[in-house]
């Protein structure tokens, strides 16, 4: 039997001692190619459940492993590289960086993991093409419109090829129609590069696109029945 | 409507306070710190000046007229004639000396007739009618109460007053009260303090009160004085003191005004980057309904609400500061005017007030542009994801600084109005204004030509250029401070190294002596000069006489040395070209060519020996020593002229082999205890020491404008760093190290505390040849090398990148604390 790409077992994070914790004994498997949806109301803990996965937040109990090895052990600095490496983000609200063209922002994490600038330059127009921002790579982030900007950081999630796509609340921001066609997006994408996805969401059209879906029940994360 | 704009500017204000309450406490403090500045120097200032001009009023007490003649006086002949003219009601004969005192130090010392002063200075002399008949006794005198104090006299006390090469004795008869005079003073009977203090047959002044309906200008202008005396009201005494240490107090002014000035620059910055992070909030506020003008007043009523709260704390601050200023340094900060007089504090409420008013006008002029910016938001599109701000267009500054550059360098080729290089300021404010609306420029071409290749390093440049408009702000900040701090920094050090120059050329001999201490009683004969001239280890002996006359009734003194002129070390700039037109030559300061338009070639007249004396300019030179001006004639010319052989001070170069320890030994049994001996190389010490006394306020007013710069410098990386939060968020999830975004921060405020260094080094420069050559000249008569202190420079904007590159580290801290990665939930 193959190993799952991210396992996380009887994870616990609590912010203060003597508070309830905001994630208590969360266990789940993600194989590769696999993409996952986690539901639940605002305040559950959906994001801390992201930034513990992601190495930005540390679990007080639990486990946590990608690709077998497990992470709740690393420093911040390995935590880091393997984050540069090996994930990719995509966030409510853009945070493309103003001051960059678009082509710079998706080509960052190229950057950050040493490719040179000639190769990286075609993997960005590629990319780009990918999420149907042929030729934008010049633009301004302040050309474009909100779909559009989500798109840049779809593809700048994953441009390098991470193994593990975290994409928070991406359709937050956007109305129904171009929420519609960044999930497809982002769905198709991580289908293709053979990675994991998992989409925190409270939209249930939304957790409709992946493979499968949880749902927080309490600090708890149970299988979203129906799915 | 405008209780509309004020409401809301309250809202704003509130929320602001609220939100980021360090950002204004640092405005208040910078406009605080500035007006403290201004303040405080100019408490001091006036306090001195008025206490002066109290003390100048109270001596010449009910007078309509004074006839003032050179610092030795003129014959007493001319108080008969004075006294006999049509319309003199009392006429009052005045000697007033500096005596030399035998335990060390001076005391000014004036006869008074009785009869005469109970009439024109009744303050004065009334409170001495008891001692009438005592005070007539040749060798009685009368203290003021803050002379016995110092002197540590009472009635009864015995006080030694050098008088040539001897002592004489004069027996204390009497202290004044308090009221009656708040200086060091000695009062004598004229005839007294004639005969004691070898001042016979001469007076220094004669006081005149003219018969009522006597118009004191007629009466002046109908009457021929003897050359070098001159009828004017009592005020011009103080005119004189104001005109020595104007320069001087204006030089401290302007500086005190740089701090303010760069407090207004921080409140410029500190609004300006308000403003553009608040741009979205100010649109919204657009799209709610409220026009540009309630806009601009609310960002304007926040700029005033810091002025008002700055203003206040800066001037009782500068309260204090004057306070401890004249009780630390004396009303002239070390400059050595007002030697020993202690001055309280003068300040009237409306001078407070206006101080207070000036905070305020400061904190609004910094507003504006601001306000102006927040006023002209296009709603939409500051709205939109992404936008980022939007600043002044650069092309259209670029235009305005070309402007006001031109004006600058127009203005520092202006006259000095009524004495003073207002011109020379004028240019400097503008060039600085042209340098800072020049900053958009020239960062932006800097950072165009710059390139990087590690991810960090791009992405620091990428940010700075990104953000021209807030990289702009700080990079001003810093350019402002520092370029003041260069120019302040090289005008001084020319100064010191051009001293240091001249002192090495006008002081060649091995060894130097002068009457000390000194004053008008005591000098060096002819016969003990000519028996000093015999001494065995003497190669060479100059011998010089120094006297004082007055060329102008409100002008300071001139003084005229007597010395051998041929191969006299003076640091000639200018000769005359033309052959001698058998008159005596005469050597003028830079000074005499300024203030009285001595050129060389040109004869001239002196009042000596009460008569006017015709001198050719021979030659002009380099006179760091006498701010009001000072010429120098052959030593025999004076003499004759004078009909005296006395001197005041000499050079005298040893033999070789010959210790100067042994000189002096040899010299003090002819010359007496008055005489103090200094060594060329001490002689020069002791000059520069005064330099630097004289210019530590400066260097203190210097930090504070720079400490201004820098706070500037901290709050604008401190407010981009916390509006960056979510962008550090995002890029610590990208896989940046916390330390990759610290040393990215590092890396911009390295970025651009060098280009501010670099800029800031260029406009300084620029400035500081404005300074040393049309505010320096122009103050103070006397031309300066150009010398850049490269080293302190250097050392200086090392220091800076580096203030910089650890304050953007500092901010930068804060806002990549952990909790920073939930900051990518903020919308931007």
């Amino acid at each position: 039997m193959t190993a799952p790409l991210l396992e996380l077992a009887g994870v616990t994070r609590r912010y203060a001692p003597g508070r309830p914790p905001v994630l208590e004994d969360v266990s789940f498997a993600l194989a590769a190619g696999e993409y996952v949806a986690i539901m639940g109301e605002s305040g559950v803990g959906k994001s801390t459940l992201l930034n513990v996965i992601a190495g930005l937040d540390r679990a007080d109990a639990g486990s946590i492993r990608l690709d077998g090895a497990e992470l709740t052990g690393l420093d911040d600095d390995a935590l880091t590289t393997l984050r540069r490496a090996a994930m990719g983000f995509v966030f409510q609200a853009f945070h493309v960086l103003p001051y960059l063209t678009v082509g710079r922002n998706v080509g960052l994490p190229l950057a950050l993991n040493g490719v040179d600038a000639g190769a990286a330059a075609g993997r960005v127009e590629a990319m780009l093409a990918e999420v149907g921002l042929e030729g934008a790579a010049s633009r301004a982030p302040r050309e474009l419109s909100g779909g559009e900007l989500q798109r840049v950081a779809i593809a700048r999630a994953l441009v390098h090829r991470p193994r593990l796509l975290l994409a928070d609340e991406p359709t937050g921001n956007l109305d129904p129609r171009t929420a519609t066609q960044v999930l497809e997006v982002l769905a198709r994408q991580v289908r293709r590069t053979g990675g994991g996805g998992l989409l925190i969401t409270h939209s249930r059209a939304a957790a409709a696109t992946a493979d499968r879906a949880y749902e927080f029940d309490g600090r708890r994360l149970r299988p979203l029945e129906g799915r | 409507m405008a209780g509309r704009t004020a409401a809301l500017a309250l809202t704003v204000f509130a929320a602001q306070l609220r939100d980021r309450p360090v950002r204004f406490l640092v405005a208040i403090l910078a406009i605080a710190v500035g007006i403290a500045l201004a303040a405080g120097v100019y408490l001091v200032n006036e306090s001195a000046l008025s206490e002066f001009a109290r003390a100048s009023r109270e001596l010449a007490g009910e007078a309509d007229l004074v006839a003032r003649g050179p610092r030795e006086g003129f014959r007493e002949e001319l108080f008969a004639r004075l006294a006999a003219e049509p319309g003199v009601q009392v006429a009052s004969p005045v000697l007033e000396l500096d005596a030399a005192l035998a335990g060390g130090g001076s005391l000014p010392v004036v006869g008074l007739d009785p009869l005469a002063a109970g009439a024109v200075q009744p303050a004065l002399y009334g409170e001495l009618a008891g001692q009438f008949v005592a005070l007539l006794a040749p060798d009685a005198i009368a203290l003021s109460a803050p002379a016995a104090a110092a002197l540590g006299l009472s009635p009864g006390g015995t006080l030694l007053v050098r008088v040539g090469a001897g002592e004489r004795r004069l027996r204390v008869v009497a202290v004044l009260p308090e009221s009656a005079y708040g200086r060091r003073l000695g009062v004598m009977d004229i005839a007294s303090a004639q005969w004691t203090l070898d001042a016979l047959g001469r007076l220094t002044r004669i006081d005149l009160r003219l018969a009522p309906g006597t118009d004191p200008a007629a009466f002046a202008a109908r009457l021929a004085l003897p050359a070098g005396v001159a009828l004017a009201p009592p005020r011009s005494t103080e005119a004189r003191v104001a005109n020595l240490t104007r320069a001087y107090r204006v030089n401290l002014d302007m500086l005190a005004l740089v701090a303010l000035l760069t407090g207004a620059f921080l409140v410029f910055a500190s609004q300006t980057l308000g403003v553009l992070r608040r741009v979205p909030q100010f649109a919204l506020l657009r799209a709610l309904g409220v026009t540009r003008r309630a806009l601009l007043g609310a960002v304007v009523l926040e700029g005033a609400a810091v002025g008002t709260a700055g203003g206040a704390l800066g001037t009782l601050a500068g309260l204090a500061l004057a306070r401890a200023m004249l009780a630390a340094l004396g009303g002239d900060l070390g400059a050595g005017y007002f030697e020993g007089a202690a001055v309280p504090v003068a300040a009237p409420p409306v001078v407070l007030a206006a101080f207070v008013l000036l905070g305020i006008a400061t904190a609004v002029a910094g507003a504006w542009l601001p306000a102006r910016r927040a006023a002209r938001i296009a709603p939409a599109l500051a709205l939109k994801p992404g936008a980022a701000a939007a600043g002044e267009p650069g092309r259209r500054l670029a235009v305005l600084a070309l402007g006001l550059a031109l004006l600058g360098v127009a203005a520092a080729f202006g006259p000095p109005l009524a004495g003073l290089p207002v011109f020379g300021y004028a240019a400097i404010a503008l060039l600085l204004f042209a340098a800072v609306a020049l900053v958009p420029t020239v960062a932006g071409a800097a950072l165009g030509v710059l390139r990087a290749r590690r991810p960090v390093a791009a992405l620091a440049l990428a940010q700075l250029r990104g953000t021209l408009s807030e990289s702009s702000v700080s990079l001003a900040a810093i350019v402002v401070s520092f370029s003041l701090m260069v120019a302040m920094a090289t005008m001084v050090h020319s100064f010191r190294d051009s001293l240091e120059g001249w002192l090495n050329e006008v002081l060649p001999a091995d060894l130097y002596f002068r009457v000390d201490p000194p004053g008008d009683t005591a000098f060096v004969t002819g016969e003990t000069g000519a028996a000093l001239a015999r001494l065995p280890g003497i190669a060479r002996l100059e011998l010089r006489r120094t006297v004082a006359v007055a060329l102008a009734p409100d002008q300071p003194l001139v003084a005229v040395i007597g010395r051998p002129l041929a191969d006299a070390p003076l640091p000639v700039i200018a000769r005359a070209a033309g052959p001698a037109p058998g008159l005596p030559p005469l050597w003028a300061s830079e000074a005499m060519r300024d203030l009285y338009g001595y050129a060389p070639g040109e004869v001239v007249t002196l009042p000596l020996g009460g008569e006017a004396r015709r001198f050719w300019v021979a030659a002009i030179w380099r006179d760091y020593a006498h701010a009001g001006g000072a010429v120098a004639i052959e030593r025999a010319t004076l003499e004759a002229l004078l009909g005296e052989r006395r001197y005041t001070d000499g050079s005298v170069w040893l033999g070789p082999g010959v210790a100067a320890a042994a000189v002096v030994a040899a010299a003090r049994p002819l010359l007496g205890g008055g005489v103090a001996f200094l060594e060329s190389t001490a002689l020069k010490r002791r000059s520069l020491a005064a330099f630097d006394r004289a210019f530590a306020i400066t260097y203190a007013l210097e930090a504070f404008a720079v400490a201004i710069g820098l706070l500037g410098v901290a709050l604008a990386f401190a407010s981009q760093a916390l509006a960056r939060r979510a962008e550090f968020g995002m890029l610590r999830h990208l896989g940046l190290r916390r330390r990759d975004v610290l040393a990215m921060l590092a890396r911009e405020g390295a970025l651009l505390g060098t280009l501010g260094a670099g800029y800031g080094l260029l406009v300084g420069l620029g400035l500081s040849t404005v300074l040393v050559y049309v505010v320096n000249r122009q103050s103070f008569h006397w031309s300066l090398g150009f010398v850049v202190p490269a080293g302190s420079l250097a050392l200086a904007a090392a220091a800076l990148v580096a203030a910089a590159a650890v304050t953007a580290l500092v901010a930068g801290r804060f806002a990549t604390a952990p909790a920073v990665t939930r900051a990518v939930r903020e919308d931007w």
